[in-house]
Formats: C-alpha cells, structure tokens, sequence
C-alpha cells in the first residue's frame, strides 16, 4: 500500500534523506521512530505530495505513482496526513465546524451534520466545541480536531506525524483504541511517527528506526517489546526509554 | 522566601454560554526547585503558565489573590513592566513553538535578539554565545540552523530553539509547556540535564508542563495533577505509583508500556469522576 524506494531529499545542497527504502502492506500500521531532525516529518510530506523535489520512487494507494501524481482531490480520498504541528495545519479563521465539513463539501458527501457530530464524539471533543476557531482551544484539543479532520473522509491511508504527543495519557489511550479499531474494521494502513516506544508497541506490527537521514534498522514489534532490538542507536532508545 | 507564590488564581473567558472558569482557583508555592504539572488536555496548564507571565490573551480575564514574584506583587504590573521581567527575569517555551517565533526572521537571528535584552554583549559576541546555545540544546549543524528560518526546522528542532532562547536569558523563573513533546528520548535527556543544571547551579525556579507521565515522575522534585481548572493532587517524586486521585490513578493505568500486548488500553469513565 506504501512503497518508498531509495528516496534522498537535499535542502540547498545539504542532503537530509539518504535512499530511504520500507515497505507497507494493505492494513499494516508501520512506525518511523528516531533521532530528532533525522527526517521522519519529511519522509511523510513527500509521500503527501507536499515535497517539491526528492529522488527515489514513492507509491501511495492503489497502485498509484507519485511521478504521476493523482489529483489533489482524488489524493484527499486514498490518504490523509495529521500534520506534527496542529496550529500550523489548522486555518486560524475557520471554525471547528468548517475545518470537519470542508472535506465532506468538496466530496459532496452526505449527513454531514451528523458525522461532524459522530466524529467531534469519537475523538472527546464536547461538541459545545464546535463553532470555536483553533485559538480558542487547547494544544491537545486542536491535535484531536486534526486527527478529526484526517478521519472524516474514511481515507485507507493514514500518515500519522506525532498524533498524541499533545494529549495526556487518557486521551492518548481513547484516540490509541479509535485508531486500533477503525483499522480492524476498514482494514486502513497507518503510517506513524513517534517517540513514544510504547505507543509502537501497542498499535505498529513493524517499525523502522532514524538516525542522520537513513533507516538504521527495520524490526518487528516483537524485538522492541522483548528488548531486542539489533543496531546500537535502537538499543540506545529502548534503554533510555525504560530506564529513562 | 518563595520565587512564586499563587493564590487563587482564576482564569475566565467569556463563551456563548456565559463566563466559563477555565483556571479556578489555583494555590501554589514554588522555590528553586523543579515543579512538575500534568493533567487532562484543556485542564488550564497553559492558562496557568500564561496567567504567571501575563500573556493570557484577550478576551481572557486573570483574578488573583496573590500572585507574588521574587517580593514583587505581579497584579498591578503595567504591560511595559511585565514585558521588561518577561524579557529578563522569567521566561516561558510556548506549547506551540514554532507559531511564537517570527516567521520571517533567521533562528540565528531571533536568538541574538532574545539576548540583546542584556545590552552588554558586542554582536559578534551574541553570534557566537547563540551558536554555543545551539549547540548546547544538541543541534548538530549549528552554523546552518542559525541561518534556517522557522518553518525549515523540524518540529523537535524548533522545541530545542525555544528553549536555547530561554537558557540564553538565565530568567529566575522558567515555565516550559511541553518543551520536549518533540524529542526522541535520547536528545530529551540531555535537555533535561541543561535545565536541571540551571535549577540546581543557578537557583532557578522551573515549571514543567508535560503530559509525559514517566519523565515528569522522574525527573521533577514535584508533581502538581490538575483535572478541571483545579489540582486535584500533589505528588512528591518518585511517587506516582502511590497517587490517590482517580483522575490521577487513571492516568497511571492508561499508559501503554513497552512490552505492551493489551488488545485495548483501559480509559477513563469520566462521569464517575
Ligand atoms: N524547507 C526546509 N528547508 C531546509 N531544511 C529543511 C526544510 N525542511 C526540513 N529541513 C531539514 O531537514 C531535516 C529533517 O527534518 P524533519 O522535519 O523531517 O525531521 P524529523 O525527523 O521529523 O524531526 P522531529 O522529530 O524533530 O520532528 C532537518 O535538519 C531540517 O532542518
Ligand atoms: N479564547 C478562549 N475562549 C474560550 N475558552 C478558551 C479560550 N482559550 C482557551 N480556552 C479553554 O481553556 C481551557 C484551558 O486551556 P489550556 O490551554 O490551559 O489547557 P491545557 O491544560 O494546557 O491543555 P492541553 O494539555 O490540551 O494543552 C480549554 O478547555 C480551552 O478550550
Ligand atoms: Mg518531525
Ligand atoms: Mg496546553
């Protein structure tokens, strides 16, 4: 469902990916973990269309080829992304209302009241939060409005940047268990960036692990839970995320 | 003496269903010492914050009735005169760091000018201590974030230049609203150390707002629960195992751990609470 092959992406002459190479099946949910500035933000916005230039081979949905990008609109249908900074992503003059409708009304989909309610519920959003603007609400409640937003139109892709990192550990658990269950469901395929080794190991099947701009190692779930991790830089990580 | 001294403090905005209370009634001391606050998303931890630093945005209103700084009475300050403390004597790392810095001008750039406040440092001086920053906050290529505007840093990497900003000041009081929400453990720790340092060499005072349970229970002398507007418990280190609050209690069983294999993680009922 997702293929990246080899992709390097430079900024001005300073190479920040060097040939990136993972795999995604239909219905798996994969983590990029790792260092801080090694590329994992930019490995998801070039597999969003968001990347001007990069080199490698991308593929996204059905057999798609991001050489051939499909149209803005039918992209919106097969993937959706939850942007690392909510604030960013979110229109400062658009309500609640209009952010969770836009996707509906663009896709000409119908009840969109009630599935703007339906969703402002799965997520824990009080739905007297409904005709606020992002400032207006806090920094986990703007992130929830976001995964909101990626959710509404059922896309089968979901790249996920940091989804929880501003919710606190009940909210995480309620959003964790919506994500679980809406991949059992409809089969979707996550791919999802944290730093939060346990959240790999509760909701990812494999991971992949960033260190300086390449893909140091790709393991199982397994070997994380189990402490088995195999490079140095992702036995550093496990040990600092147990022991602190 | 305590460097902050808090009491009921109140933060309220007006809504269409009337003024809500979005902090009500918070007391709170704090000394030189590292102060942990965690609590439910919208619980008003960075209201808090904002209410200290006097950055509460309209149409926000902040009652007190104390609100006491280093012997000073924060209440009637003018706007000049809280902007001079902020901009010296207390500091705060916003929750979304890359939306308070300038999006026009260089990293580099906005860090020499944080320091510009201090007057004494030649510019070439305030180049150089804003590289050592940097660096300090485990940047690796220094000379080429310095010159990156801020939408060209990755989300951890703009955390880390709010907080090289905040070191480079020393302020007395230091809150930092989920300052490492972005960084991979490894680099975390050793943010944490600068921080740390500073507390316990300088005799700074540090409020840290993190919804990351473990490290906060770790690492600071104590630890504040707010559920609602209100704190609901204390917790004194290393001991969040023995909390009472069921918010609190609730908190500790929905963390999913790194040998992780429940099919789903337990929840709050939050009608019971
Ligand atoms: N538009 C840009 N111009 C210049 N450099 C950029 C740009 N976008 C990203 N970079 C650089 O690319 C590198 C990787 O950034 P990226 O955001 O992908 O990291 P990340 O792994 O997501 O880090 P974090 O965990 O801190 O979010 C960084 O060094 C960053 O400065
Ligand atoms: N302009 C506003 N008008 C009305 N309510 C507001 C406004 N700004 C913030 N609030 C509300 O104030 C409450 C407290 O917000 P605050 O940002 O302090 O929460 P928080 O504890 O920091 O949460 P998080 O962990 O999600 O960042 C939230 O419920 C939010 O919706
Ligand atoms: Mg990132
Ligand atoms: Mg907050």
């Amino acid at each position: 469902m997702i293929h990246v092959k080899d992709l390097s992406v430079s900024f001005s002459d300073v190479r920040v990916l060097h040939d990136v190479s993972f795999d995604v099946a239909t219905g798996e949910s994969f983590a990029l973990v790792g260092e801080s500035g090694s590329g994992k933000s930019t490995i998801l916005k070039a597999l969003a269309g968001q990347l001007p230039a990069f080199t490698g081979t991308l593929r996204i949905g059905e057999d798609n080829d991001t050489d051939r990008p499909f149209s803005a609109r039918d992209r919106a249908r097969q993937v959706q992304m939850v942007f690392q900074d909510p604030y960013g992503s979110l229109h400062p003059r658009r309500t609640i209302d209009d952010t969770l409708n836009e996707p509906l009304l663009i896709h000409g989909l119908p009840d969109r009241d009630s599935k703007v309610i339906a969703m402002l519920d799965a997520v824990g959003l009080p739905r007297r939060f409904r005709f606020r603007l992002p400032h207006q609400l806090s920094g986990g409640q703007r992130q929830r409005v976001a995964i909101a937003r990626a959710l509404m139109l059922n896309p089968p892709v979901l790249l996920l940047d940091e989804p929880t990192s501003a919710l606190d550990v009940s909210v995480q658990a309620e959003i964790l268990n919506l994500l679980k269950s809406l991949r059992e469901e409809k089969n979707l395929t996550f791919l999802l960036v944290t730093h939060d080794l346990p959240v790999v190991s509760f909701l990812c099947d494999r991971l992949a692990i960033l260190h300086a701009g390449r893909i140091v190692e790709t393991a199982n779930t397994e070997a994380l839970r189990s402490g088995q991790l195999s490079s140095s830089y992702g036995q550093e990580l496990f040990q600092r995320s147990v022991y602190g | 003496m305590s460097l902050l001294s808090v009491e009921n403090l109140r933060v309220t905005f007006p809504t269409d269903h009337g003024p809500a209370d979005v902090v009500r009634g918070l007391s709170f001391t704090l000394g030189r010492e590292r102060l942990g606050i965690v609590g439910e998303s919208g619980s008003g931890k960075s209201m808090t914050g904002r209410a200290i630093m006097g950055l509460v945005p309209a149409p926000g209103k902040v009652t007190a009735d104390q609100l006491m700084f280093n012997g000073k009475d924060l209440r009637g300050l003018s706007e000049d005169e809280r902007r001079d403390l902020r901009g010296t004597a207390m500091s705060m790392v916003l929750q979304d760091p890359k939306f308070s810095l300038n999006p026009v001008i260089r990293i580099g750039e906005q860090i020499e000018e944080a320091m510009a406040v201090h007057g004494t440092l030649g510019r070439r001086e305030r180049r150089e201590r804003a590289l050592e920053a940097l660096t300090a906050v485990r940047i690796k290529d220094p000379e080429r974030v310095a010159r990156l505007f801020p939408h060209e840093v990755s989300g951890g990497m703009g955390q880390r230049v709010m907080i090289a900003m905040m070191v480079v000041l020393e302020p007395a009081l230091m809150i930092a609203d989920e300052p490492t929400s972005a960084l991979d453990v490894s680099v975390r720790g050793q943010v944490l150390d600068i921080l740390a340092d500073l507390v316990s060499r300088r005799g700074m005072g540090l409020i840290l707002i993190s919804h990351d349970l473990n490290m906060v229970a770790r690492w600071c002398d104590r630890i504040l629960v707010m559920y609602r507007g209100e704190i609901v418990e204390e917790i004194a280190s290393g001991a969040l195992m023995d909390a009472q609050h069921p918010y609190t209690r609730g908190l500790v069983a929905s963390l999913p751990t790194i040998d992780e294999t429940r099919d789903r993680l337990p929840v709050l009922d939050r009608g019971k609470l």
